[in-house]
C-alpha cells in the first residue's frame, strides 16, 4: 500500500490562481485529465490531495479519476521533492559498482523509500539512470552537486553538509 | 442497415455490421462466458475469458468487444484452443485470488467459481502464489470490500461511475499492484459513497458484499426478553423467489410471510402499509406546499441512497426534499410508538427488523433524527437485504417453494395496490397522484393508472390538470439520470412541481440489496421490467388501490396520529436533512 507524505502542503495563492486559470481555459478539452495533472505537477512539483481536489473541482470529475491516473503513470509524484534532492544512479556501471547498496543505505538513513521525502521536507530520494559519469561510479547527486566513487562510508558526512 | 453474413460454430447467421461476436452468438443461442463485460457500461475486454477464434484475426479475440465487420467471417467459440486459453486465463485470475470459497458469501453463486468448474480448472495454484494481501474495508455501515477476492473486472467501477454518476471507486496503482479503492486510499465510509449497493449486485465474486446483519437478527429472535417484529419492503416479494431458483418476476408475498413467521418473528408486517402512510403525509405535504407557496418542486425522500446523494452532491435541493421519513423509518417509528402503546409493550423491548431491497437502508437506520420513541431508541433496529433473508430461510431449513401462502398480521399489515407499486420506479408518484388528485377534486378517479410515469425509462415526464391546477411531474431513477435532471433544473431548462427520484435504475426492484444475477442473465434480461411487472400485476388485481382507502391507515390516524400532517404526525413521521462534506 502506498505511503502518503506527511510533509505539510505549502501551496501559495499564486500557484492556485495559476492552476485554476489553466484549468478554466482547458476544461472542455477532450482527455484533459492528463495534461491537467501535468500542469499541476509543473506548478507544485507534486500532486498532493490538496492539488488534486482543485483539479477535480474545476474539471467537475471525481477525485478518484485523478488519483487513478496519478498512481498509474510513473511521471506523477504524490510526494513533494525535498529542499535537497538526492538522486542515486542505478545505471549499469554504477549498479555493478554497488550503487544499489548505496541506495538502500540512504533509504535506511533517511527513513524514506524511493520517491519519498523526509517529514521535515529536507531530503527527497530518487533513483536515476546513467548521468554520464560512469568513470566516477558509483555516483549520486544532491541537487546539482555530484558525489562519486562512493563506498558507503561517506554518506553521513555528505548528508551532514546539508 | 448494413447486414453481413457470418458463421458461428458452423451456423450461418445474418447480423448488422459492427455487431460484437458476443451479441451475434447470443442471438443464435450460443453463450460465450464473460467476467468483466456488462452491457452498456463495461465493454473493456479486460478479463480475456470470452476469447474466441475468428478468421482474419491473428490470435484469439475477445468476443465482448470484437466487432464483426466482414462478410463470411467464421467464428469458433468452443474449440480446444479456446477452452485451453480460457482455462489458462482463469488460472491467472486465481493466482491473485485468495480462493477462500468455503467462507465466502457468494459460494454457490460466484461467477468465477462457476467458470472454474465449467472449464475444469484443477490446479488452483498453477502460477504459484504470490498474492498481494489487502486489508478488508468494512468501514461503511452497509458493505464490505475484500480485495483479496477481487478479479479487477471493474464492473463495480462502471456501476458507480456510469450507472450512478458518482465514481468514488476506481482502479489505482498499476500492474501487479492494481487494486480497486477510493481516492487516496480513503476508507469507503470517508468517501462520498451513497451506499446504493449497485456495485455489489454487479460483482461477479465475493469481493463486494452487504454487511451481514443476520446474526443480530438470530440473536434477537433467541432473546425471550425481546419482541421482534419484521416489515417487508414492497419490492422484496417480487425478488425473494430468485434466491430459491424461481423465475425472475415471481411474486412470493404469501410464502415470504409464511417463512418470516416460521423464523420466529412475533409479528409479520408490511412496509407497504407504511408506504400508504407515506403517501398520506407526502400528498398532504405536496398540496400544502402548492397552496402555501412552499418550496417546489417537492422531491420524494423514500430512497436513502438518493437522499444521501442529494445531501452530498446537490445540497441546493435539500429544501426540496420531502420531510417525510422513508416508509422503512415511518414503519419503525409507528412500531415503537403506536404499536408499542396499543400492545402495551415498552418500545425498548421491541426489535424492529426491516427486509429491504437496499443496502442504503443499513445506513438509513443510523441516520440522526430517526427516533420517534425518544431515549435514543432507533425507529428501525436492523435492516436486512433480500439476499440476507434468503440466507436466513436457507439456514432455517425452510423449503421455500413448499411453504403455504399466508397473510400479514394486523394492525400494520394491510396495504393498497398503491403501496405495492412503491417498489418500482414511478410507483411512488402514481400512488401520490391517486391520493392527491382525489383529495383535490373530491371525486373518485375512474381510471387509477397513471401510465405516463410507468416503465423503466431513466426520465419520465407528465403534466396533469387537476381541479384547475397544473401539476408537472417527473420520475427518474439511477443517480446519473437524477444528476442530469437536477443539472437541467439548475440551468433553468426544466421546471416541475413534483419529482420522484430513486437511487437505483428501475427503482427498488433493482436495488443494491436484491438477489444477484450473473452477467449472463443481467446482460440480456430486463430485470427491472420483469420484477416491476409482479408489483403492477398485484396492484391491478386489487380492490384496494388507494392509500387513503386503507382501513388500517385510517385507524392509525383516527386512534393515534390525528390528521395527515398534524403536529404529532410531524413529530413521528418526518425528519430533517443536512449538507454533507465531500472529503475525497
Amino acid at each position: 500500500m502506498r505511503k502518503f507524505s506527511t510533509v505539510p502542503f505549502k501551496g501559495t495563492p499564486e500557484q492556485e490562481a495559476e492552476l485554476r486559470t489553466w484549468l478554466q481555459e482547458h476544461k472542455n478539452m477532450r482527455g484533459v485529465e492528463m495534461p491537467a495533472l501535468q500542469k499541476a505537477q509543473e506548478i507544485y512539483g507534486y500532486l498532493p490531495i490538496e492539488v488534486q481536489r482543485i483539479v477535480a473541482a474545476e474539471l467537475d470529475v471525481p477525485l478518484e479519476d485523478l488519483y487513478g491516473i496519478s498512481t498509474f503513470y510513473a511521471q506523477f509524484s504524490l510526494c513533494p521533492k525535498g529542499d535537497y534532492r538526492i538522486s542515486v544512479c542505478l545505471g549499469t556501471a554504477c549498479y555493478v559498482k554497488g550503487s544499489g547498496k548505496i541506495f538502500e543505505a540512504l533509504q535506511e538513513k533517511l527513513g524514506i523509500g524511493a520517491g519519498e521525502c523526509t517529514a521535515d521536507g529536507k531530503f527527497s530520494l530518487d533513483a536515476c539512470r546513467c548521468i554520464g559519469a560512469c568513470g566516477l561510479a558509483p555516483v549520486m547527486t544532491v541537487n546539482d552537486e555530484v558525489y562519486g566513487r562512493l563506498t558507503g562510508n561517506e554518506l553521513d558526512e555528505i548528508l551532514a553538509k546539508y | 442497415m448494413d447486414m453481413i453474413t457470418v458463421k458461428i460454430n458452423g451456423i450461418e447467421t445474418q447480423v448488422e455490421k459492427g455487431t460484437t461476436i458476443l451479441d451475434a452468438a447470443h442471438a443464435i443461442g450460443v453463450e460465450i462466458p464473460t467476467l468483466c463485460y456488462l452491457k452498456d457500461i463495461n465493454a473493456i475486454g479486460a478479463c480475456r475469458i470470452c476469447m474466441v477464434e475468428c478468421t482474419g484475426a491473428r490470435g484469439l479475440v475477445p468476443a465482448c468487444v470484437y466487432p464483426l465487420e466482414k462478410d463470411g467471417t467464421e467464428v469458433k467459440t468452443n474449440t480446444k484452443k479456446v477452452q485451453d486459453a480460457r482455462r489458462t486465463n482463469l488460472e491467472l485470475v486465481l493466482s491473485t485470488h485468495n480462493q477462500d470459497c468455503l467462507a465466502c458469501v457468494r459460494s454457490g453463486d460466484c461467477e468465477l467459481q462457476k467458470l472454474c468448474r465449467d472449464y475444469g480448472v484443477t490446479k488452483s495454484d498453477a502460477f504459484g502464489s504470490n498474492r498481494p494481501e489487502y486489508e478488508i474495508d468494512d468501514s461503511a455501515p452497509h458493505m464490505i470490500r475484500d480485495n483479496n477476492k477481487c478479479i479487477l473486472c471493474r464492473r463495480c467501477v462502471a456501476a458507480c461511475a456510469k450507472t450512478q454518476g458518482i465514481g468514488v471507486i476506481g482502479a489505482n496503482e498499476r500492474g501487479f499492484d492494481t487494486h480497486i479503492s477510493c481516492a487516496f486510499e480513503a476508507k469507503l465510509d470517508d468517501s462520498p459513497c451513497v451506499s446504493c449497493g449497485q456495485c455489489i449486485v454487479v460483482c461477479p465474486t465475493g469481493a463486494l458484499s452487504e454487511k451481514d446483519d443476520t446474526n443480530k437478527v438470530w440473536e434477537a429472535l433467541a432473546d425471550p426478553s425481546k419482541h421482534v417484529v419484521v416489515q417487508t419492503a414492497p419490492s422484496v416479494r417480487a425478488t425473494l423467489g430468485e434466491c430459491f431458483g424461481m423465475p425472475i418476476g415471481t411474486n412470493v408475498e404469501g410464502k415470504m410471510v409464511a417463512a418470516l413467521r416460521r423464523l420466529g418473528f412475533a409479528k409479520v408486517f408490511d412496509t407497504d402499509w407504511a408506504a400508504d402512510l407515506t403517501i398520506m403525509e407526502e400528498a398532504t405535504e405536496f398540496l400544502h406546499r402548492v397552496k402555501e407557496g412552499g418550496k417546489l418542486p417537492l422531491i420524494t425522500s423514500c430512497s436513502p441512497g438518493w437522499v444521501k446523494y442529494c445531501e452530498t452532491y446537490h445540497p441546493e435541493f435539500i429544501d426540496n426534499l420531502s420531510s417525510c421519513k422513508s416508509p422503512q423509518q415511518m414503519f419503525g417509528a409507528m412500531t415503537k410508538t403506536y404499536y408499542a402503546q396499543k400492545m402495551g409493550i415498552d418500545p425498548k423491548d421491541i426489535v424492529c427488523v426491516a427486509i429491504m431491497p437496499c443496502t442504503a437502508k443499513k445506513f438509513e437506520v443510523g441516520r440522526p433524527d430517526q427516533s420517534a420513541a425518544g431515549d435514543g431508541i432507533p425507529d428501525v433496529d436492523i435492516a436486512l437485504t433480500t439476499r440476507e433473508l434468503g440466507r436466513m430461510i436457507d439456514r432455517a431449513g425452510l423449503r421455500f417453494a413448499d411453504l403455504p401462502d399466508e397473510k400479514f398480521d394486523n394492525i400494520m399489515g394491510e396495504a393498497s395496490g398503491a403501496g405495492h407499486i412503491f417498489g418500482a420506479t414511478g410507483g411512488v408518484m402514481e400512488a401520490a397522484l391517486r391520493t392527491a388528485v382525489e383529495t383535490l377534486t373530491g371525486e373518485r378517479l375512474e381510471k387509477l393508472d397513471f401510465s405516463d410515469v410507468r416503465g423503466t425509462a431513466g426520465l419520465k415526464e407528465a403534466t396533469y390538470e387537476v381541479a384547475g391546477l397544473k401539476v408537472r411531474v417527473a420520475v427518474t431513477s439511477g443517480l446519473a439520470n437524477a444528476g442530469a435532471l437536477l443539472d437541467a433544473i439548475n440551468r433553468g431548462e426544466k421546471e416541475y412541481d413534483f419529482i420522484e427520484v430513486m437511487a437505483c435504475p428501475g427503482g427498488c426492484v433493482n436495488g443494491g440489496g436484491q438477489p444477484t444475477q450473473p452477467a449472463s442473465v443481467r446482460n440480456y434480461t430486463d430485470l427491472r421490467a420483469l420484477r416491476a411487472k409482479a408489483l403492477y400485476d398485484e396492484d391491478a388485481g386489487m380492490e384496494l388501490r388507494r392509500s387513503h382507502d386503507n382501513t388500517e391507515i385510517k385507524a392509525a390516524y383516527a386512534e393515534f396520529l390525528g390528521e395527515p400532517g398534524s403536529e404529532k404526525a410531524h413529530h413521528i413521521l418526518h425528519t430533517t436533512y443536512a449538507k454533507r462534506e465531500k472529503k475525497f
